[in-house]
């Protein structure tokens, strides 16, 4: 079964549009959380991750902080 | 052993390896990331060709571009050091050692840190270095700008609509800047801009809760629950010792991108080059690779 992904972005963020674009690209379902217009995920993603900043990934519950390529390859299988 | 090592992927070092792949020169690029500060930018609106473009966009057109070529590329990887020895020059990473007979370096800037205690431990814990991305999850909170440039001047702006509280922080006696942005920062009732002002501390707990700053002589507290350093950009050039830089740690180049040293040529942001832009990066990129590709062939080598 595919794995759920959410990812934790700001509309403004460069990197968050990349990352959205590399999972686009391989093609991978993923579920968009905007932080800046939705202050309960925006907690959600700090207490999730213990920091503030964008993008932040939760792939079946691993949390990965920034656009690291090579981790979301390596917990996607891809 | 390669024609040419291209340290860098933003626009000077992908221009380069296109022109180089081109002319025929078996290249390598070894690189942190793809884009360099292109992939960092907002709007961009003087690319020509361009009317519009989003940085990440532009970044994801040039990475389009080279990897066309099928040029070999490594990234995630840091240089550690440039040593030539007669023709041969070598270029240690964090992963290995490659040789090369030319080397354009095209490292581009970071941003510049504070070099404070509490910097690094609250990382990403409230101190950002990126408004643009962070700015929106301080919503309702009371922060601090760090800077009197225009980079601090926007991340204030973008923070007024979204902040309660906004301080900005400037160890100068006055503001520099675009006028036009200057006067709406302090034209702002939720600014208060702090002259004179040096950061000596940031503070915290699990998050940041305040900042020290010292002023005439004077060190206070402020209660913020957000730092946002815009102290401006330093050069990636610490691990090549041997070529002449300017006293911001600039490489210097002259006309055709040639350091002092024959064979390592520079471009883009890393270099003395006036004015950093995208384009001219673009432009820099393209001549250096035509310069290593003229050294070559000069000395067939």
């Amino acid at each position: 079964m595919d794995k759920q992904v959410k990812v934790y972005s700001t509309p403004t963020c460069p990197w968050c549009m990349r990352t959205k674009q590399f999972l686009k690209e391989n093609n991978i379902n993923f579920q968009d959380i905007d932080v800046s217009s939705n202050q309960a995920a925006a907690e959600e993603m700090v207490q999730k991750s213990g920091q503030m900043g964008v993008p932040v990934l939760d792939i079946d519950g691993q949390i990965i902080v920034g656009f690291d390529k090579e981790k979301i390859k390596q917990s996607l299988g891809i | 052993m390669h024609d040419l090592i291209i340290i860098g992927a933003g626009p000077a070092g992908i221009t380069a390896s296109v022109y180089a792949v081109r002319k025929g020169m078996n290249i390598l690029v070894i690189t942190k990331d793809i884009g360099g500060q292109a992939a960092w930018s907002g709007d961009i609106e003087n690319y020509t060709g361009y009317q519009f473009i989003t940085g990440p966009e532009l970044a994801g057109k040039f990475e389009e571009h080279m990897r066309k070529y099928n040029i070999a590329l490594n990234e995630n990887e840091a240089v550690k050091e440039i040593k030539k020895s007669d023709n041969t020059i070598s270029v240690t990473t964090d992963k290995g050692t490659y040789t090369a007979k030319t080397v354009i370096i095209a490292s581009g800037k970071r941003t510049k840190e504070l070099n404070v205690p509490g910097e690094k431990e609250f990382k990403n814990k409230g101190l950002t270095f990126c408004a643009t991305c962070d700015a929106p999850l301080f919503a309702g909170k009371t922060v601090a700008v760090i800077g009197g440039g225009n980079s601090a001047l926007d991340a204030a702006l973008q923070l007024i609509n979204i902040a309660k509280k906004v301080f900005v922080i400037n160890i100068t006696a006055g503001l520099g800047g675009d006028a036009v942005m200057r006067q709406k920062v302090e034209e702002s009732k939720i600014v208060t801009v702090l002259n004179n002002a040096q950061v000596t501390a940031i503070l915290g707990d699990k998050f940041v809760n305040g900042i020290k700053i010292k002023r005439e002589n004077k060190e206070e507290v402020l209660s913020v629950q957000g730092i946002f350093v815009e102290i401006g950009l330093m050069p990636n050039s610490e691990f090549v010792k041997e070529v002449e830089k300017n006293q911001y740690g600039e490489i210097k180049v002259n006309f055709r991108n040639e350091t002092n040293i024959p064979a390592i040529f520079a471009a883009g942001d890393v270099t003395d080059v006036p004015e950093k832009q995208i384009i001219i990066a673009a432009g820099e990129g393209s001549k250096a690779a035509l310069s290593a590709f003229r050294y070559l062939a000069q000395r067939r080598i």
